[in-house]
């Protein structure tokens, strides 16, 4: 399995949504290699016939009735979001200043 | 028996003011008081609710006074994880990402304790996100063990279980994802259950990892975790992977046990849980309850599972890859932190700046590890090969299951580590889930019961106890033998030194 590079790290934190620094940069990634390394033990241990689990009991879809039933008020609903308008979440602009 | 309430058993408080002996306020009274006095230095808590909890005990004494008691624990306190939605109490995860937040709704099994009468005392401590062995990775303290400050309480749960050992509630909620529940309870000499996999709702439990997460019981006796179980559990509607059907009958299991009758019991003793790395006090204890499951009259064998010895692994790609999607939610949009970096930033680099600032080092290694894990061309190599072996570990505890009824370990190698031994050693970190990993990969509940204190440091030792999906009941059997076995050779149950609390 191939080492993870403080690229590759800076790369996936940029997928997630993380910014993070130079420094945690530096101290991610040799981390984040020695666990990939002790976690590639696995490769080669399930032949190829074996099927994969998602869930560990069998599970079907599960629906139910389409009646209303009490939910949350706006208040409720807004009573943690940072920043509330007209009833509404207030977010940051969307589009970037090139769009 | 004691007048100090806080040194009662859930069950005998319960009698208690059954009795009418004493009244939900006055035990309520007498926990906020021990929290008071000891919670300092333990730090179990991160929110008590003094007022709140008052309230409620006051009010069960007045069901009680009309002749009308919601439940057999009415008027008994109990604290929560801080990781399960409270209506109108702070839920944090040990977050910073979510310091302030008040849910606007209830957890089901929070709704539970309420429609039940259960004083609430408050939220306790936890690693962020209920990812980690030590509560260290809280973003607000780590939780200090009751029987030796220095060490690790155990985690993610540490705060439940150090909260129950140090007498500051008779029962607390937790969440096991890899041993959340049953690794802090063998770590603190109390009792921990991790349900069958769909046997407690998971609705309003902040997800770590939904295909592994599981609510049980954190208490300091084996029949108070059914007492628990038996009011937590159930099926729910608003769980999709709730398990639509009656729970087995727990307490009625716990006092079978009770008796100290094991004769038709198979028990198995996992070849793959010792050996190189597991501390010798912990497996004398282990070896010496062993004995006395066979003096109970148990039929004990040695049973190989092969795979075991990759539960680890395989736990350390499924677990980032569901905590990864999980925690994308957190985006400063609708609740919890929002970071500006500059002003005028866009949504996304609000989000970026926020999710730096928010999470803690544990939770970042594991989103990108996830993250890693889950991206294409990596895929096949490590979540879809992780999978597979998943159905080999349910494999090999099926072959099992079919030449005993229940299948013994120590809950952890070793006793309780000192604090900032492991931080920053993630592997030596993950190590401690060793032994309770398996059972969530396989959705089959299994319990911590106290064995005794290790000779070499003196600290509490965990004996596990897991059984087939859905027989909850065996692990409360063979746990309440295990107990009163135990309990009759040491005189008393086994509480930290009261001096070690200062």
């Amino acid at each position: 399995m191939p080492e993870i590079t403080r690229d590759e790290v800076a790369h996936l934190a940029n997928l997630a949504r993380i910014d993070l620094s130079d420094a945690e940069l530096d101290h991610l990634a040799p981390q984040l290699s020695v666990i990939l390394e002790s976690v590639a033990s696995i490769s080669g241990v399930a032949g190829d016939d074996v099927p994969p689990t998602s869930h560990a009991l069998p599970l079907t879809n599960v629906f139910r009735d389409d009646v209303v039933v009490p939910g949350l008020t706006p208040e409720q609903a807004l009573s943690g979001a940072p920043e509330v308008e007209e009833q509404r979440f207030s977010v940051p602009r969307i589009l970037g200043d090139e769009q | 028996m004691t007048t100090d309430w806080t040194r009662r058993t859930a069950a005998e408080i319960a009698d208690a003011l059954a009795a009418g002996e004493v009244t939900s306020a006055e035990v309520t009274q007498a926990h906020l008081d021990r929290i008071a006095a000891v919670d300092g230095p333990v730090h179990a808590f991160l929110h008590v609710d003094a007022e709140g909890a008052l309230a409620q005990a006051a009010e069960s004494d007045a069901r009680r006074a009309a002749g009308a008691p919601l439940h057999a624990l009415d008027g008994v306190p109990i604290a929560v994880k801080d990781v399960l939605a409270t209506d109108g109490l702070p839920t944090t995860c040990g977050s910073k990402i979510l310091e302030g937040w008040v849910p606007p709704y209830d957890a089901t099994v929070v709704a539970k304790l309420r429609a039940a009468g259960l004083p609430i005392l408050g939220k306790t401590n936890m690693d962020e996100f209920a990812m980690g062995s030590s509560t260290e990775h809280s973003a607000y303290g780590a939780t200090h063990n009751p029987w030796d400050l220095d060490r690790i309480p155990g985690g993610s749960g540490g705060g439940s279980a150090a909260a129950v050992a140090a007498f500051e509630a008779p029962l607390a909620l937790g969440t096991d994802t890899g041993g959340s529940i049953r690794q802090p309870g063998a770590v603190t000499g109390t009792v921990g259950v991790k349900p069958t996999y769909g046997g407690v709702s998971r609705y309003g439990l902040v997800a770590l990892a939904n295909s592994l997460d599981q609510v049980g019981p954190v208490t300091r006796t084996v029949l108070d975790s059914a007492l628990l179980h038996e009011l937590i559990g159930g099926h729910d509607p608003r769980d999709s992977t709730s398990i639509d059907q009656p729970l087995p009958p727990l307490v009625e299991a716990a006092r079978q046990g009770a008796t100290g009758d094991l004769s038709g019991v198979k028990v198995g003793i996992i070849t793959e849980l010792s050996g190189d790395g597991w501390q010798a006090g912990v497996m004398t204890r282990f070896q010496e309850s062993v004995d006395l499951l066979v003096k109970a009259g148990a039929e004990v064998v040695e049973v190989s599972c092969p795979t075991f010895v990759h539960a680890l692994a395989t736990y350390y790609l499924i677990l980032p890859a569901e905590a990864s999607s999980n925690l994308a939610k957190f985006d400063a949009m609708r609740y919890g932190l929002r970071v500006w970096p500059a002003e005028g930033a866009s949504a996304e680099e609000v989000m970026r700046a926020t999710r730096d600032a928010g999470f803690g080092d544990e939770v970042k290694r594991r989103i990108i590890l996830g993250t890693y894990a889950l991206s294409s061309g990596y895929y096949d190599a490590y979540y879809g090969t992780a999978q597979k072996v998943r159905t080999l570990i349910s494999r090999d505890f099926e072959a099992a299951f079919e030449q005993v009824d229940v299948l013994v370990s120590p809950t952890a190698p070793t006793t309780a580590f000192k604090l900032g031994e492991k931080l920053d050693d993630p592997i030596a970190m993950y190590l401690n889930d060793l032994a309770t990993i398996p059972a969530n990969l396989a959705g089959v509940p299994g319990i911590s019961v106290p064995a005794g204190l290790a000779a070499e440091d003196g600290l509490p030792v965990g004996f596990q106890i897991l059984a087939p999906a859905l027989a909850d009941d065996r692990c409360y059997r063979v746990g309440a033998a295990l107990e009163a076995l135990l309990l009759e050779q040491w005189g008393g149950p086994l509480v930290p030194p009261e001096e070690n609390l200062s």
